[in-house]
């Protein structure tokens, strides 16, 4: 074998994102840990409440190593390029769908955000396009499911105008 | 004789024209999401479920039974015309059908799979039928450990013995369990894992996670990696119909995958890869013409569609008689039961005869209405897929987040949608398997609750697993199970040095 030919040579090495990965199941295994011995101690025959999550989190320390052994020896998958920005734009329209239904600005606002958003990301530039097909769509949606099939969406403005 | 009076009395429930109305909408609305790209069965469920809520239970899973088995048509319409399989299931299906679809037979690869998923859902579902009493003869002699064995069996095959990796398997099963300790604990009211939110005390809510994974996460994905993929809609040429010979090289296939599909299915080994690839190759091995495969030919499609469907009905027999999901489809459909504070299981079938005979009734109606329907309506489905991706996953989303919204409109849970999202779009990107943190979601609490209820039956001893002959076969199992991926990978690069 003969290193950096071909394409196997970025697989090899030390992968950083895999090492994250392991470290961040160390971490939700030492939350575990953490966690259960804030639970008061019970007396009952058996295992307490306190027994499953310290065992789950010996697992995920035992898969925090295995991870990070493969990580060290770049035995991670191949990745492809990948477009940060996009992803980005539809947290964005997560948070803005999250704010306005905290905030109480209705179903139909905050779906409509989501939309806008998330047809931005796919690469669409017609936000007005966007905005009155997201509006009709989610207004649509809520009629159907509000009004029709009675499951109760949070209303805001625009939804008491209907 | 007990099982045809109690079919004939499910068949009479299923057939009351409301139950009929259900069924459609059911098939219709799975057939109408699985068709979108990118989403599979287990995403249809998740995203369906709360258009059952207000449904009495029988009604709904009267319709879950549909969208069940439109899911998975729909999802292998758009593998055989774009080329994206929705699941791993279906990617056999669009080795050839997509080849097919291309060669101008995208009608006769639509019909055989159709026609080849009936034959073997029919066929399974009277396995379904027939096997399904005696199992739960059998699970009602389980005892709390035997139960807690046979969950280790299947968090085991689902995680680790059949995927790529199994240490990714497993990271994923344990990401899963962890979130399935979120809560109150049902023993001893402790909370766990709360940390002084209130919204968590009622735990991770198995159709958030589902439609966090699944719906954002793969929004996510398909977005961030837009620039690699082209996706191509192949146009429906020529007959619809399949010709004679056409039936002639399938309708062996079809048999053929449902023999697969049943008892793999069936068997808590999770997931229809294994049947539908098998089924590929026994199909390219036995063929009268070699040549065609890899170019389209028809066996290729019949053999892993038939093999597909019929596994799917057969995860539902450990599903209804032991409560036991092997898949993240039976997971979500494990969900639609709790939702009504049902839990499959022998108990359910003494309980409740009527829903579970209606719901295996309605799996029969269900699938005669998609062949009756989805023929005709192929070019409604094809209009669906020429959604421009920009409101397709647009659209997908605001579904996506409106289920979660009518459940529990809550910041606190929205959030959780959204970090379910996010985390679903890392795992696909670090090829993690997500199916396993569904599965431990919803099986994790439950085995802990069998184990603790063993213990606590044997005064805190643990050897109360080894005692029962049940209990330490079926361990034994999962520990081969678990070894056999290790020792299989270590003999390859054994043999591999060896070249």
């Amino acid at each position: 074998m003969t290193d950096g030919v071909g394409t196997e040579a970025p697989a090899r090495g030390v992968d950083k994102a895999g090492i994250v990965i392991a470290a961040l199941l160390a971490a939700v295994a030492l939350v575990l840990v953490y966690d259960a011995n804030q639970i008061p101690a019970t007396t009952m025959y058996g295992m307490g409440p306190q027994v499953m999550p310290v065992v789950i989190a010996i697992g995920l320390g035992i898969l925090a190593l295995a991870n990070l052994i493969d990580a060290l020896r770049g035995n991670l998958p191949p990745r492809e390029s990948s477009d940060p920005f996009a992803v980005l734009l539809i947290l964005v329209g997560l948070a803005l769908l999250i704010g306005i239904i905290g905030f109480g600005g209705g179903f139909i606002l905050a779906t409509t955000a989501l939309f806008v958003t998330t047809s931005a990301a796919f690469g669409r530039r017609a936000f007005v396009m966007d905005l009155v097909i997201g509006a009709v769509l989610t207004t649509l949606i809520y009629v159907a499911f509000d009004r029709l099939l009675t499951l109760s969406l949070p209303a805001g403005p625009l939804e008491r105008l209907l | 004789m007990d099982t045809f009076a109690a079919l004939a009395h499910g068949m009479a429930i299923a057939a009351q024209p409301m139950n009929l109305l259900y069924a459609l909408i059911g098939v219709f609305l799975g057939t109408a999401v699985g068709v979108l790209p990118g989403i599979g069965p287990a995403l249809t469920v998740a995203l369906l479920l709360p258009v059952t809520y207000k449904l009495d239970p029988g009604g709904s899973l009267i319709m879950f039974a549909g969208i069940y088995y439109g899911g998975m048509y729909g999802g292998s319409t758009t593998a055989i015309l774009i080329n994206t399989p929705g699941e791993s299931a279906s990617m056999a299906t669009a080795l050839e059908g997509n080849k097919m679809a291309k060669a101008g037979r995208g009608g006769p690869a639509l019909a055989t799979s159709a026609i080849g998923s009936f034959v073997a859902g029919t066929i399974a579902t009277i396995g379904l039928a027939f096997l399904s009493p005696y199992l739960v003869d059998i699970a009602v002699r389980f005892g709390p450990e035997d139960y807690f064995a046979l969950m280790c069996v299947a968090f085991i095959t689902v995680s680790a013995t059949f995927g790529d990796s199994p240490i990714r398997g497993l990271t994923s099963l344990f990401i899963g369990l962890t979130l399935g300790l979120v809560g109150i604990d049902k023993l001893t009211g402790q909370a766990r894992l709360a940390f002084g939110v209130p919204e968590l005390l009622d735990g991770v809510e198995v159709t958030t996670l589902a439609v966090g994974l699944f719906a954002v996460g793969e929004a996510l994905y398909v977005a961030s990696r837009r620039h690699h993929t082209e996706e191509k809609i192949e146009a429906i040429k020529g007959s619809l119909w399949m010709t004679r010979e056409d039936w002639k090289r399938s309708w062996k296939p079809w048999l053929r995958g449902t023999m697969f599909g049943f008892p793999i299915g069936a068997l808590p080994a999770g997931g229809a890869e294994i049947p539908t690839f098998l089924s590929y190759s026994t199909e390219r091995r036995l063929t009268k013409y070699p040549d065609e495969f890899g170019k389209g030919a028809i066996e290729g499609v019949a053999g892993p569609e038939a093999a597909n469907n019929a596994s799917a009905a057969g995860t539902l027999v450990p599903l209804l008689t032991l409560g036991l999901p092997t898949s993240a489809t039976a997971a979500m459909m494990l969900a639609g039961f709790q939702q009504y504070g049902l839990n499959p299981g022998p108990l359910l079938f003494a309980e409740r005869p009527d829903l579970v005979w209606g719901l295996i009734a309605s799996l029969f109606i269900a699938n005669t209405m998609l062949l009756v329907l989805n023929l005709p309506l192929i070019g409604l489905w094809v209009r669906l897929l020429k959604i421009p991706t920009p409101w397709l996953y647009a659209g997908i989303l605001v579904f996506a987040t409106m289920g979660t919204i009518a459940a529990k409109p809550s910041v606190v849970e929205l959030s959780m949608l959204a970090g379910f999202g996010v985390l679903g779009f890392l795992m696909r990107r670090f090829d993690f398997p997500i199916a396993p943190v569904v599965v431990g979601l919803i099986l994790g609490p439950i085995a802990e609750s069998q184990l603790r209820r063993a213990l606590a039956i044997s005064l805190g001893d643990p050897m109360t697993l080894l005692q029962s002959p049940i209990s330490a076969t079926l361990l034994v199992v999962a520990l081969i199970a678990l070894l056999a991926p290790f020792v299989l990978k270590g003999l390859g690069r054994f043999k591999a040095n060896e070249d």
